[in-house]
């Protein structure tokens, strides 16, 4: 079945909705307005108003109360705009959610979904443009995924909801209208490994979320010129897949890491350090990084354009580890 | 209301056991057993007493870090909490919380939340699950002056009106956001008229007289089980110790400090209620209170420390 990225997502959400009756959906416009990405249309007609849940523009109380519902027995799966709204909501996720089941010695548990838009791309500016993901990714006691395709938007949630920890879920914007052909049956659910998108043997690399596609036109871009470089996506950044990235460069030694957050304390930030540690022997060359440029996401298209990650950066960097 | 003989040494039992376990973490917090933060509820003993003990078995309730009461008169053992205070495996949380982190799944009791208003919005998500999975039970929750200026106060009362959930509001008005006095913080001081203003069923009372929170406690609790809507207590109060351990209490007047201490709510009902409860009864509950709470530190001396070598677990995605 041919699925957009949206549609994958509201199907997972409808088969939650279906399947558990703990289920519930909280967020801003999610019900009557159909959400604001469209991922929520329908489900309100479908499951009703106790079960799709408008909220107020209230981000720190109804994350909160997602949290508290969390605790007293529901799966409550709560939508978040932007990333950039979420940090109204930091204070209940990092200070609550995320520290309760080992501050109160194993005792508190929240099984509590939260997904949320992510990444730059549609000129909304500064304020609705922002890639965090490693802010959350920084955090003990949460579990971070992030999506870059339908496929894993169908079936990572689903596997979000049995986890027993609070888990967030980065849907970048730009992600959602690419449709792709859905297995049938679909794939065994998978938070825990990163997955080689293309394969190749000269260079490694290392990206997630929205900056996929790009790192494979980069990928196909290079193969015309003759440079096979292998395609890993992280899907889940916390924890981050080791293993796999290390073995990949065993293979490449090479790797570059593209990554729309900026550069400063970086996921690529992270993913370096962890190549220098356990992969200084297999390099034979510094590790590259593709960023956005370290400025406020601005709203003209060629200055945004230019402020991120992009297909002739990637395989200028690409060649660059391999000059 | 004056309650009978059963209830009124009841409530006095519950006053004097928080009130002796407190003193007793400040003399070892002194002596090097407690540390870090420490925040004493000494004063405002008549409210977790007037409140807690008319909630049922299936009901929640959320503390804050001044919550050590709270825990005790939920059930939670004194062990157990100064086993916490220790740090040793024995508390309630392993001695990963502390004073200001007690948690008991099995209580209902949800913490020992130390980001001032943080307890707010979860209260708001217990009373919806509650709701939704027909419990019948209520969440109540602790808060104070501080909290209420905090936006989550505001964002936690309009939804807990707004989808109509049953939440018990309690607000301890002790006058003082840690040192900022009540009306250097809030241009409105009449907090329950918060909880009006987002159409919630509010009233402010006497917080130093146990009766006069347990009968408001009965009606409200009555009341928000059966609307299923939520209802806000505000109870004026005042602790008459430093805001924490660290606090040099430089900030009130001295003399403001004894004419509050003039109200305390345990001689003042023992006062009261001299009719019915003797000089005896007194001296049986304090007898039996000292031995509790000897035995709890014994216990929490005792405990073994949590081995180093589980300082991961229950985190899930390292």
């Amino acid at each position: 079945m041919k699925l957009s990225y949206r549609e994958a997502m509201r199907e997972a959400l409808r088969e939650a909705l279906r399947t558990d009756p703990r289920v519930i959906l909280m967020g801003e416009d999610i019900g009557k307005y159909g959400g604001t990405y469209a991922v929520t249309h329908g489900l309100l007609d479908e499951f009703g108003p106790e079960r799709v849940r408008d909220t107020p523009l209230s981000e720190a109380g109804f994350v909160g109360a997602g949290i508290g519902a969390a605790i007293g027995g529901l799966r409550p799966i709560v939508e978040i705009m932007t990333v950039n709204f979420s940090l109204l909501a930091l204070d209940q996720i990092v200070n609550g959610a995320a520290t309760l089941r080992h501050m109160s010695g194993g005792q508190i548990e929240v099984p509590l979904v939260i997904r949320m838009a992510t990444g730059a791309g549609r000129q909304v500016a500064a304020q609705h443009s922002h890639s965090l993901e490693n802010w959350y990714a920084h955090v003990p006691g949460l579990r971070v995924l992030a999506p870059a395709t339908a496929s894993d938007a169908r079936t990572m949630l689903g596997a979000a909801l049995r986890e027993r920890d609070p888990v967030v879920i980065f849907e970048h914007v730009q992600l959602y209208n690419l449709e792709e052909e859905l297995a049938d049956p679909l794939p065994a659910a998978d938070l825990d490994h990163a997955a080689i998108r293309r394969p190749g043997d000269d260079a490694t690399i290392i990206t997630y979320g929205g900056c996929l596609p790009r790192a494979l036109a980069a990928a196909a871009a290079l193969a015309d010129a003759h440079i096979a470089a292998e395609v890993i996506d992280l899907r889940t950044l916390r924890p981050l897949d080791e293993a796999a990235l290390l073995a990949s460069v065993a293979r490449t030694h090479r790797a570059v890491i593209v990554d729309e957050g900026w550069r400063t304390g970086s996921l690529a930030g992270e993913i370096a350090a962890l190549l220098g540690e356990h992969a200084f022997w297999d390099l034979d060359a510094p590790v590259g990084r593709v960023c956005s440029a370290e400025v406020p996401i601005p709203y003209a298209k060629h200055m945004e354009l230019a402020a991120l990650p992009s297909v002739d950066a990637i395989t200028a960097a690409v060649k660059a580890v391999l000059a | 209301m004056t309650p009978g003989r059963t209830e009124a040494l009841a409530m006095l039992r519950a006053m004097i056991r928080v009130r002796r376990m407190e003193e007793r973490c400040a003399e070892d917090y002194t002596q090097g057993k407690i540390r870090g933060f420490l925040h004493l509820y000494i004063g405002e003993e008549a409210i977790a007493a007037g409140v807690i003990p008319y909630l049922s078995a299936k009901d929640a309730v959320i503390g804050t870090y001044r919550e050590h009461g709270h825990a005790l008169l939920r059930g939670m053992p004194a062990t157990e909490i100064m086993a916490e205070m220790y740090g040793k495996l024995g508390g309630c949380s392993r001695g990963r919380g502390g004073s200001m982190h007690l948690f008991s799944r099995d209580l209902r009791f949800y913490g020992g939340q130390a980001i001032v208003g943080g307890g707010l919005p979860l209260a708001v998500g217990l009373a919806l699950a509650d709701k939704l999975r027909g419990t019948g039970a209520i969440t109540a929750v602790f808060f104070g002056d501080g909290a209420s200026a905090e936006g989550v106060f505001h964002e936690s009362l309009n939804l807990a009106a707004l989808w109509r959930l049953p939440v018990l509001f309690v607000c301890e008005n002790n006058r003082y956001a840690m040192g900022t006095a009540l009306e250097r913080e809030h241009a409105e001081t009449e907090l329950y008229k918060h909880a009006l203003s987002h159409r919630i069923g509010a009233e402010s009372l006497d917080g130093m007289d146990i009766t006069a929170v347990a009968d408001a406690a009965k009606r409200a609790i009555e009341r928000v089980r059966e609307t299923a809507a939520p209802w806000f207590l505000e109870c004026m109060t005042y602790r008459f110790r430093a805001h924490s351990m660290f606090d040099p209490d430089l900030y009130r007047d001295k003399a403001e400090v004894e004419q509050w201490k003039q109200r305390d709510p345990i001689p003042a009902f023992i006062q009261r209620m001299a009719a019915c409860i003797t000089r005896s009864d007194v001296e049986a509950i304090e007898a039996e209170v000292a031995d509790e709470i000897a035995k709890a530190c014994a216990f929490a001396e005792d405990s073994p420390l949590e081995p180093v070598g589980d300082l991961l677990r229950e985190v899930r995605a390292p």
